[in-house]
């Protein structure tokens, strides 16, 4: 700009703010270096590493059986499907066929994990867009899921139920009986759900049209889960590369085109609608038989590489096993959701308002543990 | 207990009292204010609310004042310490002068002045001052941002506060409360300029809850973007007499609508024969706070069931739907007045 | 059932790829790690030439970069990137290494995959690998003046790591 004088000798600079990382909407210890113009966004900076605990550098030196424990530590919210990346990961390598029942139990806890992260997400989405009491409706129906975990796993968020070859212990006799109820529970829920939040017009306002994404755009972001179904791109790890029970099961994935937060909290009551009907599909066919297979006690996997990728709660989990026929991994890398969907909240941000981002913050559905774990 | 006073004629010592009658009065009620909050909100969201502190939680608030009391009062060291220190007293002294133009029974108003309502919208923009002050003298940006929006929320929102105000004014002819009051003897003015009245009461009640700031107009802590707004730096007390005026604005915005809309103190016309009021007097105190607490309870009632509104939706519903309504409302209104097509009972 | 439809599809094997991918005059080298998919190491200077090509040819169509690792192979130091085809679903995997631990450089892949901005400041942050035309490269997790890179496997820190 030379050649205007008066712009050039006005000294000017960007007003940051510091979101985070004690701030309510970043849901964890992240913080976002924002540079604003009035309400307007022009930038956002992550700055990650608050909760950084380096478990890729522990599993080097872990065993395989402890790695599982880990991973109840990097997405909590889907502790049981983490846990199953592992295991699955650690079986296939061993070429170990683990029974059917485990299969099923696995798939069937790992849907009521899912919707007991998108009972809490709904929750806090509507308390980041200012509607507080949704967060106590999630909560009362997550609860009844942590109810059963507590019953079957013992703990209510990390769970460490899985282990290689198979599962901890056998479910409980009540297990059956208890999803039963809740799946009844929860199918008058979620209408309520909608009718609360969801029909709402400041809710739609607040919603529709904000933090667009392309599919393109999603797709080169490398996103993952609801964020990337949210915008047309078709992506479920069960659907794709399918694993446990899940190819016995029909669902259909939740698909919405729109891009805009609206279609990403769509996507995500879709889920929790598919995920019911994939548990009323395995519930009564629970199959009879062992809950594990016998390993060594000391697990040392063949030499190579392995990969493993599943759905969690959030999107695709990948579990990379660099293994030197040793009992721990030589390299072990977790391809974490959250990562990669944190890198288009940039992308979406720019332009809008600070409530902008923070609706479509909510969206994205960060944990901040996965991020950096 | 007849506090109807004549300054001219009263000393300083009665109106003292009187000030301290009210002080007192009000700052119990803003706590038991607080309190129901909590309570509506448990009972919107599935909990108890409070439940320990006194039967059913009721001195619940009071411990809290008191630990307030005794709180640290923290600052930031590059604040501008007058201003952040005078702020919180713009704020409560504000929304405490208000409370005394209310005719809370036939006889009991502390000051029943003849520009009543005017004296109400007047003294009701002056708290916003406190905030913008807090919000710039604790050199913090979130609270710059906070304020800033509460200035702009504010300011447009005054103007439809007043707007329906006024267009209840072209019903009743007067100003002054206890004149407006004598009107509605006549019938309750919702009931007496019916369809301009109706809107001209939710024109109102939107931006009264828009004016005290809270939910779904609570840009100015809208804790999930902003932290705690323009409040970020104040503890203590100081944090308290932001906290307490918000609750004691509440009130106030029920309390205007009480006494324009809904009769103040008058009882339900079909209760008038039983002629309660003139064995009793002092019953108008229980309507006019049954009334108002109603109207408390529907804000509540909107703050835990509405999201918020992002900063310029709230600008676009002010001056694209709100105002060009109520201008239009007031011709409406005048025009049935001037036509004299008025309920009257 | 999509799945049904995905499967009909014809998924190029590993095999079909392998020699589609050869055919394109680059010094490769096929490697067997006993995966379940194609392994591909390339020399750092053809690296981002066929990077591209992996992405924009319509018959490999890697649209979808998932996974980036960062490896210290004791020797060498090298990144891994797992590439998946949203349109032929097939997964690929592509390796490149060097012997320079003082300043290991490869170039970026970010203006292909915008994922991969992250991902390499990831690989930067625990493994000191630089990455030319990277847009903003710096610490992501660590602070910035923190010493040293703790993925690497000569890493030392007595206080913090604890070694079994």
């Amino acid at each position: 700009m030379d050649t205007n004088i008066a712009n050039s000798n006005l000294k000017s600079e960007d007003y940051f703010i510091n979101m985070g990382p004690q701030h309510p909407a970043t849901h964890g210890v992240l913080r976002l270096l924002l540079t604003i113009d009035g309400e307007i966004i022009k930038k956002v900076e992550p700055d990650l590493g608050y909760i950084h605990r380096s478990i890729e550098k522990m599993c080097e030196r872990d065993s395989y059986q402890q790695i599982v424990h880990l991973t109840d530590r990097m997405d909590y919210l889907s502790s049981h499907i983490n846990n199953e990346a592992v295991c699955l990961t650690v079986e296939n390598a061993l070429q170990l066929e683990v029974p059917e029942r485990v299969k099923v139990i696995r798939t069937i806890i790992g849907e009521l994990t899912r919707i007991a992260s998108h009972c809490l997400w709904w929750g806090v989405m509507g308390m980041d867009v200012g509607a507080l009491t949704t967060y106590f409706y999630g909560f009362r129906d997550r609860e009844m899921i942590n109810d059963i975990f507590e019953e079957t796993c013992g703990a209510r968020l990390t769970m460490n139920y899985n282990i290689p070859g198979g599962l901890m212990f056998d479910i409980h006799p009540n297990f059956v009986k208890r999803t039963k109820d809740f799946v009844a529970h929860f199918k008058t829920k979620i209408p309520e759900y909608d009718k609360l939040l969801t029909g709402n017009v400041i809710f739609q306002k607040r919603m529709k049209g904000v933090g667009i994404l392309s599919k393109e755009d999603a797709i080169s972001f490398g996103a993952s889960g609801p964020v990337a179904r949210g915008s047309g791109y078709s992506c479920d790890v069960r659907k794709y590369h399918s694993y446990s029970a899940l190819d016995k099961v029909t669902f259909n994935e939740a698909l919405k085109t729109e891009g805009d937060s609206l279609a990403r909290y769509e996507v995500r009551i879709q889920e929790m609608w598919e995920s019911l009907s994939i548990i009323e599909q395995l519930i009564d066919n629970i199959p009879e038989g062992e809950h594990k297979v016998a390993t060594n006690a000391v697990i040392k996997l063949p030499k190579g590489e392995f990969y493993q990728k599943v759905e969690t709660a959030r999107g695709e989990l990948g579990v990379f096993i660099n293994s030197t026929g040793t009992k721990n991994p030589y390299r072990l890398k977790f391809r974490s959701p959250g990562f990669s969907n944190l890198s288009l909240l940039n992308h979406i941000a720019v332009g809008g308002k600070i409530g902008d981002l923070v609706a479509s913050m909510a969206t994205l559905d960060l944990v901040i543990p996965d991020i950096d774990r | 207990m007849i506090l109807s006073i004549n300054i001219v004629e009263n000393n300083m010592l009665n109106m003292l009292l009187i000030a301290a009658i009210y002080l007192g009065i009000f700052s119990v009620a803003g706590l038991f204010l607080v309190l129901l909050e909590r309570k509506v909100a448990a009972w919107f969201q599935l909990r108890l609310g409070p439940n320990r502190v006194g039967p059913w939680g009721l001195l619940q608030t009071m411990a809290d004042a008191l630990k307030l009391v005794s709180k640290e009062l923290t600052g930031t060291v590059k604040a501008d310490k007058f201003l952040y220190n005078l702020a919180p007293y713009f704020v409560i002294i504000s929304s405490l002068m208000a409370l005394a133009v209310f005719p809370f029974t036939q006889e009991f108003q502390a000051f029943d002045i003849n520009i009543g309502i005017f004296f109400l919208i007047a003294i009701s923009s002056i708290g916003v001052i406190g905030i913008l002050l807090g919000g710039w003298a604790s050199n913090n940006k979130f609270a710059l941002i906070g304020a800033m929006r509460s200035g702009v929320q504010t300011i447009s929102y005054e103007l439809s506060v007043g707007l329906s105000l006024v267009t209840m004014v072209l019903l009743t002819g007067t100003l002054q409360l206890s004149e407006i009051i004598e009107v509605q003897k006549n019938g309750w003015l919702i009931v007496q300029g019916h369809i301009p009245a109706i809107i001209a009461f939710m024109i109102y009640m939107i931006a009264g809850t828009a004016e005290t700031n809270r939910a779904p107009f609570d840009m100015v802590e809208a804790e999930s973007e902003l932290g705690a707004g323009f409040h970020t730096e104040y503890s203590g007390m100081k944090f308290a007499y932001f906290f307490l005026a918000e609750f004691i604005n509440m009130f106030i915005i029920a309390a205007i609508a009480a006494t324009v809309f809904f009769g103040g103190w008058l009882e339900p016309a079909w209760l008038t024969p039983l002629g309660i009021a003139e064995v009793f007097p002092a019953i108008g105190v229980f309507w006019f706070l049954g009334k108002t607490f109603a109207l408390v309870f529907l804000m509540m009632w909107f703050r835990w069931t509405f999201p918020r509104l992002r900063v310029d939706q709230l600008l676009t519903l002010e001056w694209k739907y709100l105002l060009p309504l109520n201008l239009l409302n007031i011709v409406l209104m005048a025009l049935i007045v001037w036509l004299g097509l008025t309920i009257q009972i | 059932m999509d799945l049904m439809k995905v499967n009909k599809r014809a998924v190029m094997t590993n095999e079909a790829l392998q020699n589609l991918i050869s055919s394109w005059n680059f010094e490769l080298e096929f490697t067997e790690e006993g995966s379940q998919f194609l392994n591909i190491s390339v020399k750092p200077e053809s690296f981002h030439q066929l990077m591209s090509q992996l992405k924009s040819n319509n018959e490999t169509y890697f649209d979808y970069l998932f996974c980036v690792t960062g490896m210290d192979w004791g020797k060498e130091l090298g990144v891994i990137y797992h590439l998946e085809s949203t349109k032929h679903r097939h997964i690929i995997v592509i390796k490149i290494k060097t012997d320079d631990r003082e300043n290991p450089t490869f170039d970026t892949v970010s203006d292909i995959w915008k994922t991969a901005d992250f991902h390499e400041r990831e690989v930067f942050d625990f493994f000191g690998i630089k990455f030319n035309n990277h847009p903003n490269l710096k610490r992501l997790f660590l602070t910035d003046e923190w010493e040293g890179f703790p993925l690497r496997k000569d890493y030392v820190d007595e206080i913090n790591m604890v070694i079994k």
